[in-house]
C-alpha cells in the first residue's frame, strides 16, 4: 500500500484540511453513465420538480464518492478505504448553470485502531447544509 | 402506496457474475474526478502491489446497479422510483476491488419500515468472487418519500 500518511504521524484530532469540490450537471450525466443510475431526478429538472424536489439533485453516491476523495488523496491510495458509511441528510441541488453546486469537505481523525487503521469523521456541506451525516471512513495507513 | 412488507427476508442472487473492467474503473474514476494513477495506470498500480487497476471505494455501487438484484421495479414491491432517494450507504471492504474481479452480487431485504412520512427499504449486500472470496459487504437504505401508510 503506497499510503503517504504514516500511522505514527497521525493522532486523534489530526485534521484533513477542508477542500471544495464542484459538481456540475455534466458530472451527474457522466455519473449516470458509469454507475448505471439513470434515475430521472439526477438529470431532468421537470421531473425532479414534479416530485417535489427543488431542482435536479446529485446522486447521493456521487456526493459520497466525492467526499471519499478527501480521504483517499490524503492517504495516497484509492484502495486504502476499508469501511465507509454515510447518511444522506439533505439533497444537493445542482442548478443548470456553469457554477453547479459546491461540496465543502473536511475530515478529522476520530480513532486510531490496530493494524495501522484510523477512523476519519468527514464533514460534508453544500449550500450551508450538512449533506452527509455520520460520515466515517476507516482508512488503512502505512 | 406503502411498500409490500412480504419482501422482508427475501434474498436475491445475480445469475451472471459482473466482470470488473479496466476501462470501467478508468471511466468511473474520471466521472468522480479521481485522478490517482492507481485507477488509471496499470504500471503504477502494479508498482504499488496491486494485480491490476484499483477501483475507488464506492465503485461497488456501479456493480450493484448494473447487476440489479433487489427487485426495485417489481410492481409487487410497490416502489415508485421517482420518489426514491438514497438514505444511507455503507461498504465494508475486505480488500480493494481490482480490474479482473468477477463478482457475484447478492442481497437480502432485511427491513421495510416507516420513518416519519417516508418508508425505508434496507438491503444487505454481499460481493463474492466466482472463486468464492468475499470481497465486500454493503448496506443500502432507500427512502420512499411520502409513502408511509
Amino acid at each position: 500500500m503506497p499510503a503517504i500518511v504514516d500511522y505514527d504521524d497521525v493522532e486523534v484530532g489530526t485534521r484533513i484540511p477542508e477542500r471544495e469540490f464542484r459538481i456540475r450537471r455534466e458530472d451527474l450525466v457522466h455519473y449516470c453513465g458509469v454507475s448505471g443510475d439513470f434515475n430521472v431526478i439526477h438529470w431532468n429538472e421537470r421531473v425532479a420538480q414534479s416530485v417535489g424536489l427543488p431542482d435536479v439533485i446529485a446522486h447521493g453516491m456521487y456526493t459520497m464518492a466525492t467526499a471519499a476523495r478527501l480521504v483517499t488523496d490524503w492517504a495516497g491510495d484509492p484502495g486504502s478505504v476499508v469501511d465507509y458509511g454515510v447518511r444522506f441528510s439533505s439533497p444537493v441541488p445542482v442548478p443548470d448553470d456553469d457554477e453547479g453546486a459546491t461540496l465543502v469537505v473536511s475530515g478529522v481523525v476520530e480513532k486510531k485502531l490496530d493494524d495501522n487503521r484510523v477512523v476519519v469523521n468527514l464533514t460534508v456541506r453544500s449550500g450551508g447544509s450538512k449533506v452527509l451525516l455520520a460520515s466515517r471512513a476507516t482508512v488503512q495507513l502505512a | 402506496m406503502p411498500l409490500n412488507r412480504d419482501f422482508v427476508g427475501r434474498r436475491f442472487v445475480a445469475d451472471t457474475p459482473f466482470l470488473v473492467g479496466r476501462e470501467h474503473i478508468r471511466q468511473f474514476a474520471i466521472a468522480i474526478h479521481e485522478d490517482s494513477p492507481l485507477c488509471h495506470d496499470l504500471e503504477a498500480a502494479k508498482a504499488a502491489g496491486y494485480v491490476d487497476l484499483v477501483a475507488p471505494p464506492t465503485f461497488l455501487t456501479a456493480v450493484a446497479i448494473w447487476r440489479p438484484v433487489v427487485p426495485v421495479l417489481d410492481p409487487d414491491l410497490g416502489l415508485d422510483f421517482s420518489l426514491v432517494v438514497h438514505s444511507e450507504q455503507r461498504y465494508s471492504l475486505r480488500r480493494p476491488v481490482v480490474a479482473g474481479d468477477e463478482i457475484v452480487v447478492s442481497a437480502t431485504i432485511t427491513d421495510i419500515r416507516n420513518a416519519g412520512r417516508n418508508e425505508l427499504l434496507i438491503s444487505e449486500y454481499e460481493f463474492v468472487t466466482t472463486g468464492g472470496e468475499l470481497v465486500a459487504t454493503g448496506r443500502t437504505s432507500l427512502a420512499s418519500r411520502g409513502t408511509a401508510a
